[in-house]
């Protein structure tokens, strides 16, 4: 269970205060989705959840099953079970999509006490899994997201995420820059990864992703914070009227 | 040997906090072996070169040729052209000489050497028993670990302290042992190949160890042989203050072939060290030699203190047609580096290829790179530069190509990419490219970038904790050279990668 509590968090360089208290519960086996405004703050709580630098955290709490994550490396968050799947998946040249997968999936092993996976129960496991997320073998081999195109990354993305076996996975705009088939098949390998347990939280800003991730809550974030929390109907309300009439319920 | 071997743990600080940092050694070869030698009195002179030689029991001809040397060294003066700044050296406050006091007998075989020698090299792992040495491979491409044989000549501060599967080799004809031997065994060899690449009076650190040189390797390999094994020779520096020089000659004759590794160590010192070692290597029509080294010299602490300073002559000469040659060098160690590995391409289509990899952090400097000559027709040559800069290091890359006139058709390609790490480093390349005819074709390209925050977090974000990531970001960039290296070095320099860089980040 993800637990966020009055998070409050400013920009490390500059004094502008992003999250003014976020708060934010996404209990296990649940799928949250959160929608909202540009500049509302989704991004960065994706972040800052993982640890990346930049960000200074001036109250507030989040933590993964009662480990407070804010206290961790990201190294070691992502051990924990934290995964964020990113917008814009960084390239590493030189470095084969195959090798970087192994090193991260040993590393979280070992720094979990676990043993580590040989090369060939590992070379089993990847070709399985990319195999049913329609990612062809030699996209294992080249660099990593070098010269892959938007679709390809996301999909390495998901693959990712399906080596690591994460308890909490944030999916932030996973859908941006995505045509109608690349999504789809995006949300199939989520929903593949959908087991009773794992849970989602899907950043979006887009109701057609949740045509395919179907989620059990809807948050609406604005400045900073939720300002409304409901079912699936309400990510159809903001396809339909957008976020003018939400903002002006709790302004 | 280090300020925490003496460390009491304080109050508040558990025993195995000062343990874990203790066995946190970044420079692991840094320990220096208690060893009874026998030195030569410090300084140069006529006297010591004539020691050096009667010590190695050498001809005339031979203490002559050495006598030339340094006499010439006298009038010249130390090159200040490259980018690298070190106090002056006093070449009078250097032992020349240093050699293990039990091999003032020579020790028939390696059975009879000294155990401490023997553990000394046991510990830097290298194998001085005939073994097979196995390649136990990891990587995606998972090949069963295959069994391989090297022979190993091992130097110790100013001799070599055995050379093994002598007889193995000798079966094939090869020769291989140190310089001092083949000086005494195959004086013809030796007399027509010495100095032939690199001239005696080459530059000042080559004219040097043409005065002073105490030992080295000797490898030939006659016509259409190839050799059976890998060749590889390793170098300690143990004594303080003592100057290693050593000298390898290597001559592949006609059609024949060898790849040859070179290692090197040295144990954590305050003071400076001098290296300043000369390889020519001679390769004959259709023959190739590949040169493969690791340069794991001690680099100085992080504050930049102590290290080798390593001014080292090498140079291939494709005599004959069709000739190839292959250096292939990582350099992670010493406080200064300067060095050139060259081809000189004579023979018509013959070709020279340089894969390079130089680290450079805390206070390292590295000037290195290749001499491409063009003499002969249709020759070829390809330049890969690998420079990676960290901490508050500067990493030169100094490259020639240069296209003789009657070097018709002749092509090179060069690539040379930097990679900073931090904002307190520098990369530069200095490339000379002389083209004197017009069928010749040169290529250069070269790439600087920045190892940057977002790659790192990525890795991190999957587990990956930041000095692993560096190391796997940064052996991504070098792939092109670590895949040129014979399997088990490419092991090695991965491995070292990852070491050199230690500290670099955070």
């Amino acid at each position: 269970m993800l637990k966020i509590e009055n998070l409050q968090v400013k920009l490390e360089e500059e004094d502008k205060q992003i999250l003014k208290g976020l708060s934010l519960t996404v209990p296990s086996g649940e799928v949250h989705a959160i929608m909202g405004p540009n500049g509302s703050g989704k991004s960065t709580m994706s972040y800052v959840l993982s640890g990346k630098g930049g960000y200074e955290v001036t109250g507030g709490s989040a933590t993964l099953d009662g480990v407070d994550l804010l206290a961790m490396e990201p190294e070691e968050r992502a051990a924990a079970g934290l995964f964020l799947a990113f917008q814009y998946p960084v390239e590493i040249p030189g470095v084969g999509n195959m090798t970087f997968l192994r090193t991260a999936v040993n590393s979280q092993r070992k720094s979990r006490g676990e043993d580590e996976m040989s090369a060939a129960e590992f070379l089993k496991v990847i070709r399985a899994k990319a195999k049913s997320l329609k990612i062809d073998a030699e996209m294992l081999k080249r660099p990593v997201n070098v010269g892959f195109s938007g679709g390809e990354k996301k999909r390495n993305e998901i693959l990712q995420m399906a080596m690591l076996e994460p308890k909490m996975c944030v999916l932030d705009e996973t859908d941006s820059g995505l045509d109608v088939d690349a999504m789809k098949l995006v949300a199939e390998g989520v929903n593949a990864l959908r087991d009773g347990k794992r849970s989602f939280l899907v950043i979006t800003h887009y109701q057609r992703l949740l045509d395919h991730i179907k989620p059990d809550v809807v948050h609406i974030m604005a400045d900073g914070r939720i300002i409304k929390s409901g079912g699936p109907e309400l990510a159809l309300e903001v396809e339909n009227n957008g976020y003018a009439d939400l903002l002006a319920e709790v302004a | 040997m280090t300020a925490l071997d003496t460390m009491k743990a304080k109050d508040g600080v558990d025993q195995e906090t000062v343990d874990a940092v203790q066995s946190v050694e970044k420079y692991k070869y840094g320990f220096s072996t208690d060893i009874e030698m026998d030195f030569a009195p410090k300084g140069v002179n006529e006297d010591i070169v004539r020691l050096i030689s009667s010590k190695n029991e050498e001809p005339e001809w031979m203490t002559e040729w050495r006598l030339q040397a340094f006499r010439r060294w006298q009038q010249m003066d130390e090159p200040d052209w490259a980018m690298v700044h070190y106090p002056e050296i006093d070449f009078q406050d250097i032992y020349y000489y240093a050699k293990p006091k039990s091999m003032l007998v020579k020790p028939k075989s390696l059975d009879e050497v000294d155990p401490k020698l023997l553990a000394t090299y046991e510990k830097l792992g290298i194998p001085l028993k005939e073994q097979m040495i196995l390649a136990g491979i990891e990587g995606a491409g998972d090949t069963p670990a295959e069994g391989r044989k090297v022979a190993v000549d091992a130097v110790f501060d100013s001799v070599s302290i055995g050379t093994t599967f002598k007889d193995e080799l000798a079966k094939a004809g090869v020769i291989f042992c140190s310089i001092s031997e083949a000086i005494r065994e195959h004086p013809e060899l030796v007399k027509k190949y010495l100095g032939s690449v690199v001239p005696q009076s080459d530059n000042y650190y080559a004219t040097l160890n043409s005065a002073v040189f105490s030992d080295g390797s000797f490898v030939y390999i006659p016509e259409g042989t190839k050799c059976p094994m890998e060749l590889s020779t390793y170098f300690r520096i143990n004594a303080e203050n003592t100057g290693q020089f050593e000298r390898t000659l290597i001559i592949a004759d006609k059609g024949s072939y060898v790849s040859y590794l070179e290692g090197c160590t040295a144990p954590k010192r305050d003071t400076n060290q001098l290296h300043a070692a000369v390889v020519e290597l001679v390769i004959m029509e259709d023959a190739e030699i590949k040169y493969s080294t690791v340069q794991n010299w001690f680099p100085g602490d992080e504050n930049g203190k102590g290290g080798i300073y390593n001014f080292v002559t090498k140079r291939a000469d494709c005599r004959g047609d069709r000739a190839k040659v292959m250096w292939t060098q990582v350099e992670t160690g010493s406080a200064v580096t300067w060095k050139y590995p060259s081809c000189i391409l004579r023979g018509d289509d013959s070709s020279g290829e340089f894969y390079s990899i130089a680290i450079a952090n805390n206070y390292q400097q590295a000037d290195t790179g290749t001499k491409m000559v063009h003499l002969g027709k249709n020759t070829k040559s390809r330049i890969v530069s690998k420079g990676i800069s960290a901490g508050r290091a500067q990493n030169t890359y100094r490259g020639l190509v240069s296209m003789h006139p009657k070097a018709k058709n002749s092509r090179n390609y060069t690539q040379c990419d930097s990679l900073l790490i931090g904002d307190k480093c520098g990369a530069h390349t200095v490339p000379y490219i002389e083209v004197r005819n017009n069928s010749s074709r040169v290529e250069h390209e070269a790439t600087t970038s920045k190892v940057d925050d977002e790659q790192l977090f990525y890795c991190r974000q999957r587990g990956i904790d930041e000095e692993a990531a560096l190391a796997l970001i940064v052996n991504g960039f070098a792939k092109e050279v670590l895949q040129s290296l014979p399997m088990e070095f490419a092991m090695e320099a991965q491995a070292l990668v990852a070491i050199s860089l230690e500290g670099s980040v955070g």
